[in-house]
């Protein structure tokens, strides 16, 4: 159960550990450097600075409102729509700044995958759901997106269930086979790092359990940050744990050290339920 | 204050007074809905009565086959078929104007632009649904006929070219205004989900917005079509009134809808022949309305199941 055991203890009190951890990038994918970011005049995120680690679950917490969905959209750029919405500091996809004139977002989105907080299936058959992204990116080939659609949705635990009915429209399945769906499709892409946006906000404790599961599936290929409101939910599938309030990162480390011995008075709140 | 809402809920003269008042608005409304469908049946009554009396003097055969249409002349001929092909053709080329040029204008108002460009912008695209047809008229055979007689030699000066192209200027609000809308309910998190798999503006419109609303997007097609089959008045003053069974877009032809006013505008008596066949014509134009609506209904249906 306890998959926290055998990684190398780091626990990061300060900014000077920190910023120790992101000479070295062998440890992580993304490293967020002082990062603020504003919708026009509102600061939403405050300076912050944390890594996130290769093939390990970090999971960001915090109350509604503080920034959560903006940080990780900030991740793969989904932000870049808006108008008013500005940044500064940076972020780092294994030694690249991800916001530097330079990179293409379109390839930032390819590298870094996303799942939404409501489940968001194309009104269109599982199995196009599926080769959506691959055939963005042009591949054409029958046989490749076939062998595409059973390897992703065997990953994201889905074959099972509707290997006979690819073609059936993917609304007919259910919220939890929809948002299996929607990780199947980002899988398709091979993304490096998979963004969950509380993936399981509108899941019953089943599909919940499932999708829990399939996490520390994913998580021997992927890098995976998860947005949850679900206290335990972080304590279950997380390596690590960031918790954000009004926009500042208030404790960053792991999951377990985060959850028994906090280094912050704000955090220890938050965490026993006597937050607000 | 409770106990006031408590006593008058269960007060039983509030009550009558309540379920009379339901009683009217029931009397009222059902009385506005069957004015509408009298109005319909008794218009396709007395087409039907008319077309009867039409067909009982000339035969349908006739009417479905001739290739001439004279009914006016000494030597009358009654072939539907010219006014039929130049009614198919004007629309046509109405549709080849309107259907890219107000999809693209969709798809840039709903994806590319911010919604306060989009607010300014389509209100005033919507102006050219405003304007009155015979506007349109003019502006087709002063306007758009001498310049396209510059560029093509042969050009009559009465032409399916002129009017086609100036008609799908006129509909072509409807067909973006009502995309637009459609793609405009589509909701934000395909969008974002498209995106997200790095996809461009342009795959996300195409691939992902286009087919969602395409329910929408068909009906706004059917729509302007059957607009473009009624229009009468652009087409009675720039296409002509010489029935001519053609596809050559460039010579005189009369539409369905302009034998009607040409017709009605004479002095043809009641009850005589002449005066029978615009009814017989209008007939046509009312079943090719029907029919393209059928098409249309069946056309949603069918995607319905795959989009949505
Ligand atoms: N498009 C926007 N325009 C302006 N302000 C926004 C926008 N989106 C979010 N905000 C503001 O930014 C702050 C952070 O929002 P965000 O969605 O990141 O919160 P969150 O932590 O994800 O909350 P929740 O847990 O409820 O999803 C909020 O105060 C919100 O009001
Ligand atoms: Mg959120």
């Amino acid at each position: 159960m306890d998959k926290t055991q055998n990684i190398k203890k780091i626990v990061l009190p300060g900014i000077e550990t920190m910023n120790k951890i992101t000479t070295n990038p062998e440890h992580f994918v993304l490293s967020v450097q002082d990062l603020s970011a504003w919708y026009g005049t509102a600061q939403v995120l405050k300076n912050i600075s944390f890594n996130i680690q290769r093939h390990q679950v970090t999971a960001i917490i915090g109350p509604s409102g503080c920034g959560k969905s903006t940080l990780i959209r900030c991740f793969n750029r989904m932000n870049d729509f808006m108008p008013v919405f500005r940044t500064t500091g940076s972020i780092l996809l294994e030694g690249q700044d991800l916001y530097s004139s330079n990179i293409d977002p379109v390839e930032v989105r390819l590298k870094i995958g996303m799942v939404f907080q409501k489940q968001n299936p194309f009104p269109k058959s599982i199995y196009e759901n599926v080769v959506y992204g691959p055939r963005v990116l042009g591949i054409k080939n029958k046989k490749k997106l076939d062998q595409v659609v059973e390897d992703s949705l065997k990953r994201a635990a889905l074959w099972d269930e509707v290997n006979h009915k690819l073609k059936s429209n993917a609304l007919s399945l259910s919220g939890g086979q929809q948002q299996r769906l929607c990780i199947a499709r980002a899988l398709a892409n091979e993304p490096e790092v998979l963004l969950l946006d509380e993936p399981c906000s509108a899941l019953d404790p089943i599909a919940t359990a499932k999708i829990e599961e399939l996490i520390q599936e994913l998580k021997r290929n992927y890098t995976i940050v998860i947005v949850t409101h679900n206290m335990q939910q972080a304590a279950r599938v997380s390596d690590y744990t960031a918790y954000l309030l009004l926009g500042s990162l208030i404790e960053f480390g792991e999951t377990k050290a985060v959850f028994t011995t906090p280094s912050r008075k704000e955090t220890e709140d938050y965490i026993t339920g006597r937050f607000g | 204050m409770c106990f006031y809402v408590f006593i008058s809920m269960i007060d039983p003269n509030r009550k009558k007074i309540r379920a009379r008042q339901e009683f009217l608005i029931k009397v009222l409304l059902l009385f506005c809905g069957m004015v509408s469908v009298l109005t319909t049946l008794g218009i396709v009554g007395v087409l039907v009565f008319e077309t009867i009396t039409f067909f009982t003097r000339v035969p349908i055969f006739d009417f479905l086959t001739d290739t001439q249409w004279t009914p006016l002349f000494t030597n009358k001929h009654f072939g539907i078929l010219p006014l039929f092909t130049a009614t198919l053709l004007t629309s046509v080329i109405a549709m080849l104007v309107a259907i890219p040029l107000g999809l693209l204008i969709a798809i840039f108002l709903s994806e590319y632009v911010s919604s306060d460009v989009r607010r300014v912008l389509k209100p005033i695209l919507e102006i050219l649904a405003g304007v009155p047809t015979i506007v349109y008229g003019y502006f087709a055979l002063l306007f758009v006929t001498p310049i396209l007689q510059k560029f093509i030699p042969g050009m009559n000066g009465f032409n399916s070219l002129s009017p086609g192209i100036v008609m799908g200027i006129m509909i072509l609000p409807l067909i973006s205004s009502l995309s637009e809308d459609a793609m405009y309910a589509v909701p934000q998190s395909l969008r974002d989900a498209a995106f997200a798999l790095g996809s461009s503006r342009l795959q996300v419109a195409f691939k992902v917005v286009v087919p969602a609303a395409f329910s929408g997007i068909t009906a706004s097609f059917i729509l302007a079509v059957s607009r473009a089959v009624g229009e009468t008045m652009l087409m009675a003053i720039a296409a002509g009134q010489m029935p001519n069974l053609t596809l050559n877009p460039l010579v005189p032809i009369e539409t369905m809808t302009t034998y009607i006013v040409q017709v009605s505008l004479g002095d043809t008596p009641y009850g005589t022949l002449e005066y029978q066949t615009i009814f017989a014509v209008g007939t046509v134009l009312f079943l090719s309305t029907l029919v393209l609506n059928i098409i249309g209904g069946k056309l949603r249906a069918h995607y319905r199941e795959m989009y949505v």
